[in-house]
């Protein structure tokens, strides 16, 4: 049963990724983006990573393809469409390096076999549970975020900030040019 | 009765999908009904009748509407993106009926073949999902918009989209601060936590609720927050363009959306099926069975599940979501429309830090309290009323221009009248004097 739900997730995001590079309309490619987001939110559902499922559904398919198909409608793209896709040498070296990325993950992949990754998966996977039952879902992803990696977190919280700050100071319109 | 009394797979999975049938026909059908109630309230609101030909009060009308809509002309626009546009409808409707699937309406009830929850699916991350899925609820919504080719639809989905973005994060906040007096993200928890503080959080969390109650109502475009649909100025907004049952579709979704946020709402803040200054319905699926409390020890008491027990929390929370159903159509009929910049004025610059200070001080108030090593009972939830009571009488002074509730009957001061600033939005109609 989890294996056909596994495949069927992996074939929409898969399809969905490559339907992203090759539509012909923006909003056409950000509905297989969305389509690939949630079938990996239902992966991780089958890995019973319920938590990270909501919040990949909750960030990156509700909010933030939101504000790009909100930037996309307000510029009106799509109804006059122009390939930007040119095969060149360019494209050609973007190939090759995707090709050997990829050759090496699977090499990677299939290195490690059947065993799994790590030689002691079931007793973390055990402490993982109890840790589970003892402190919830949340409380398991945000104790180490707000003890062990709380400088971090904070970082790209400002990180974000200064991205806002920067996105508001590009915008705003010049008091040199006398129009508002 | 103190061992788990689980359910084998088989009735698991027969009794998991009677349940899901169970409540989506009850969902639409409370949604049927709910148009019909909305126009009879209406009705007599605006001191009319309403529908009342068909049937005994009319009460046949929503079958007669559903058949009207099937059986009319499916228009389709020349000039729409037509795979967007059927697709609009479908988008819009998923989300909303899926939705009302974490939300527990009744305590357990117990069966033959083992006691079975009264909620379709008990998910560890509860109002997460909730919260995950409403937010996908604006595709449909923009998609058909754009899909339309039309103006009027057009801008009314970028509305759409910009005010359910907005108040995303107002709803977003105010859950957070329920979140941190249950402890957990699960509905089930947050009724049980509410049996266990001896008060509905309404009490405690009062400016939580005016914060959830605001954002959801933008949240599912009813008014006064139903910009992306204004009549005066957009037609109908993203649905312009579409007829019979596509228009049904997404009114159905805005039904359905409703019905959850009501129930939503009596979940977090009312108890869920909680019956009031009686501890018998109180349960709660523990790792030694269903218990209804702990001793004095810390030990805990054994509950029975009972038929009339579970019968009774059902009619309870029926009584608690009608209300907010009611709240609704009442609220739709009675305020007027918000202009565009006053939606985005009072979702970024009122709500947004109202609930993150408000959250702050429900986190304070909490580490205190736990400090001083105070029990969470009647005593802790009593501090936290008088807190957020005093919070939300002074948000209450500072939001309201009126200072407090002026009112029809109130002397009109014509020389201190606040004369609002053109709206900044370019290209928007000159408001009207």
């Amino acid at each position: 049963m989890t294996e056909i739900f596994f495949i069927l997730f992996a074939v929409v995001a898969l399809g969905g990724a490559v339907g992203v590079v090759i539509s012909r309309t923006p909003i056409a490619s950000l509905l297989f983006m969305v389509a690939t987001l949630a079938s990996v939110a239902g992966i991780y559902v089958l890995f019973e990573a319920h938590f990270l499922a909501a919040i990949q559904v909750l960030v990156y398919a509700g909010a933030i393809m939101v504000l790009f198909l909100f930037v996309i409608m307000l510029l009106n793209l799509g109804h006059d469409y122009r390939a930007d896709l040119r095969f060149g040498l360019w494209s050609l070296l973007g190939f090759v390096v995707v090709g050997l990325t990829f050759g090496v993950l699977a090499q990677g992949f299939l290195d490690v076999g059947d065993t799994g990754f790590r030689e002691d998966g079931a007793a973390v996977a055990a402490a993982l549970d109890a840790a589970v039952q003892e402190q919830g879902v949340a409380g398991v992803i945000a104790e180490p975020l707000f003890t062990d990696y709380v400088v971090a977190f904070e970082l790209m919280g400002l990180l974000l900030l200064v991205a806002i700050v920067a996105a508001v100071v590009l915008a705003k319109p010049r008091s040199r040019s006398g129009e508002s | 009765m103190h061992e788990m009394n689980e359910l084998s797979t088989f009735w698991f999975v027969t009794i998991g999908a009677i349940k899901v049938l169970a409540v989506f026909t009850v969902v639409m059908v409370v949604v049927a009904y709910m148009t019909l109630a909305e126009r009879r309230v209406s009705a007599f609101i605006q001191d009319r009748l309403g529908p009342n030909r068909v049937g005994p009060f009319g009460l046949l009308q929503p079958i007669a509407d559903g058949l009207k809509n099937i059986i009319k002309e499916e228009t389709m626009p020349g000039t729409a993106a037509k795979l967007y546009f059927v697709l609009g409808p479908a988008l819009a409707i998923m989300p909303a009926v899926v939705t009302f699937a974490v939300i527990p309406f009744a305590a357990p009830l117990p069966t033959p073949v083992g006691t079975v929850d009264m909620v379709v699916a008990d998910v560890p991350i509860g109002i997460l999902y909730i919260l995950a899925l409403s937010s996908l609820a604006v595709y449909g919504i923009v998609l058909s918009g754009w899909a339309s080719n039309n103006k009027y639809a057009f801008l009314g989905g970028l509305r759409a989209s910009a005010q359910m973005i907005s108040y995303e994060v107002a709803l977003g906040l105010s859950v957070i601060a329920v979140l941190l007096l249950i402890g957990n993200v699960t509905l089930t928890e947050a009724v049980w936590q509410q049996q266990q503080l001896g008060m509905w959080f309404i009490l405690p969390l009062s400016l939580a609720f005016i914060f959830f109650l605001i954002s959801a109502l933008a949240e599912t475009n009813r008014l006064p927050f139903d910009m992306p649909e204004a009549e005066s100025e957009l037609i109908t907004g993203y649905h312009t363009e579409y007829s019979a049952m596509k228009f049904s579709m997404f009114f159905i979704a805005e039904y359905a959306h409703v019905v959850t946020a009501s129930g939503l709402l009596a979940t977090l803040f009312l108890g869920g099926w909680d019956i009031p200054f009686w501890t018998g319905d109180d349960m709660f699926r523990h790792e030694t069975g269903w218990i209804r409390g702990f001793d004095a020890a810390g030990a805990p008491i054994p509950a029975t599940p009972s038929v009339l027990i579970t019968l009774l929390t059902l009619g309870a929370f029926c009584v608690k979501t009608g209300f907010f159903l009611l709240l609704y159509i009442w609220i739709r009929w009675t305020l007027p429309r918000f202009r565009y910049d006053q939606v985005m004025h009072l979702g970024w610059k009122i709500m947004l830090p109202g609930s993150l200070g408000y959250i702050m001080l429900v986190a304070g108030t909490m580490l205190v309290l736990d400090q001083l090593g105070v029990p969470f009972g009647l005593l802790y939830g009593g501090v936290l009323t008088v807190v957020s009571g005093i919070t939300t009488l002074a948000f209450i002074f500072f939001v309201d221009r009126d200072r407090v509730i002026g009112g029809a009957h109130r002397k009109i001061k014509v020389a201190r009248r606040h004369v609002p600033a053109a709206p900044k939005s370019p290209g928007g109609p000159a408001a009207s004097s």
